[in-house]
Parts: C-alpha cells; sequence; structure tokens
C-alpha cells in the first residue's frame, strides 16, 4: 500500500512531457546502464511512456528479435527505474497506444524522415544506434551533429 | 576534456568483473556436468554453423560475433562486441553469472533451446585455444 502511493508519487512528479527533444536526463540507474547498455545505447525513459516500458520488460525473451532476459531482482530494479523516469505523455500518441519503439513515434519518424541520408543511415546501421550521428546521445543531448 | 570526463564517467559506471572463474575452471564444470570431456572441433562447428532453428534474426552465432572470434563483433544495433577468444579478450570466461547469463540467452536466440553443458564445455575450448 505504502509501496503503491510512494510509486504513485514519483509517477505525479516524473518529468513533465517532452518540451524538447534535443535534450533528456541521462540514464543515471547502474543497472539499466550496464543490462540495456550492452547490446545498444541504454535509450533514456523519458522517450517513452510508462505503459511501453512496462511491456518491454515484459517481454524480454523476444526483445525485437533476441532473448535478452535477466533475472527477476535486475528486471525488477530496471523496469521500476524505467517506470518512474518515463515520460506522462508523447506528442501525438493517445493513451490507448503503446509504442514499442522510440523510432516509431510520430515526432521521431518527422525529425528523421527528412534528414537522415543513405549514407548516414549506411554508417549508423540501425535507428537503434543514436550515437552514430548525435555524439551527446549518451549524455541524452541530441542536438544535431 | 569533456570527452575524458565522459570517458572516466563510463568507467566509474562499468561495474567491475566478478573475476570468479576461468576458462579452464568453466571447461571443468561443464565436463563434469555433461560427463564428458570437452570437444573443441564439435565447438568450433557448432559456433560456424548456420543453425536457423532459433529467432530469425540471428541463425549462427557468427550473425554477431563474426566467424573470427579474435576480432571484434556486432550487435544487431551496430554496437561493438568485444572479441570472444581469450587470447583477444583476457576478461573472456571470467565471470560465471556473466557467462550463464549470455549462454542462456544466446544459444535460445540462436538455436532455439538451451545449450548442453557438453556444448559449454566445446565452445569455450575452442574458442580457449584460439
Amino acid at each position: 500500500m505504502i509501496r503503491s502511493a510512494a510509486f504513485g508519487l514519483s509517477l505525479v512528479m516524473a518529468l513533465p512531457a517532452l518540451a524538447d527533444e534535443d535534450r533528456v536526463p541521462p540514464v543515471t540507474h547502474a543497472a539499466t546502464q550496464e543490462e540495456c547498455g550492452a547490446c545498444h545505447m541504454a535509450f533514456q525513459p523519458a522517450f517513452l511512456p510508462a505503459r511501453s516500458w512496462q511491456a518491454i520488460m515484459a517481454g524480454l525473451d523476444d526483445h525485437f528479435g533476441e532473448n535478452a532476459q535477466l533475472d527477476d531482482a535486475t528486471r525488477a530494479e530496471i523496469e521500476a527505474y524505467l517506470l518512474s523516469n518515463a515520460a506522462t505523455r508523447i506528442r501525438s500518441v493517445p493513451d490507448t497506444v503503446t509504442p514499442m519503439k522510440i523510432s516509431d513515434l510520430p515526432w521521431f519518424k518527422r525529425e528523421h524522415g527528412r534528414e537522415v541520408s543513405a549514407r548516414m543511415m549506411e554508417r549508423a546501421k540501425t535507428m537503434s544506434n543514436c550515437v552514430a550521428c548525435h555524439r551527446g546521445a549518451e549524455r541524452g543531448i541530441y542536438e544535431d551533429d | 576534456m569533456k570527452r575524458l570526463t565522459l570517458c572516466l564517467a563510463m568507467l566509474a559506471a562499468a561495474p567491475a568483473l566478478a573475476q570468479d572463474t576461468s576458462p579452464a575452471r568453466l571447461i571443468a564444470g561443464y565436463e563434469a556436468e555433461a560427463g564428458t570431456p570437452a570437444n573443441p572441433a564439435a565447438g568450433k562447428a557448432l559456433f560456424l554453423a548456420t543453425h536457423g532453428t532459433g529467432k530469425p534474426d540471428t541463425p549462427a552465432c557468427t550473425t554477431c560475433h563474426t566467424d573470427n572470434p579474435r576480432a571484434a563483433g556486432q550487435t544487431r544495433t551496430g554496437k561493438t562486441i568485444d572479441p570472444l577468444a581469450p587470447s583477444a579478450n583476457p576478461d573472456r570466461f571470467t565471470d560465471v553469472k556473466k557467462v550463464e547469463k549470455w549462454f542462456g540467452r544466446n544459444c535460445d536466440s540462436v538455436l532455439g533451446r538451451a545449450c548442453t553443458a557438453a556444448e559449454k564445455a566445446d565452445i569455450i575450448a575452442w574458442l580457449s585455444g584460439l
């Protein structure tokens, strides 16, 4: 009960919706950095709403085509961090929709659709490789590089 | 300067490896569990084969690790994977939890099933001899 109240409060105090995607608070949780960052950049939790992180963390046995399972304790710890730092709202995404990828978000597609050349894409390999073009991505800085 | 600070911060953030085992000790443990001696040639064949029995994006170990374990590999999202061969990367096979975590994940992704203790012994035996 106390825990759920505390959790509720932490959600209320969570970040406002992203006003500006150029800067987001960096990942400050060691296990998240370590485990998520093993295969790809550890994406900042403010990019997705809590329901998205919940769905992602519930499906680690098939995480975008790979098994990324964690032991229960680590999984729970990472999920708690992601949920308490998630976005409260995502522009142009209704609450009934649960985006599974940051690169599926309308603003992301708009920003990248115009600007990313085939050559940049070749270098980055995938849209998950933020640091290929945004040198400050790990620190939450996404000014155009 | 900023970059140096970042590097230092990332170093500090990286948890120290447990260093609680060695390739030889792992091989011995898996051999005991399997009841058979490690077979490096079988490990090589398993590692280099295209299986296609797991998830479609990862038909083989070499999908991410390349066919040269002394060289770095690359995840599907473009992140570098340090070499698997201990001769190229002394940190390999020195942390029981890490070894079990990645065998667990990757055997499922590539083979669609868990690896047997014998297969783990075979693969580490092959990689250790490179």
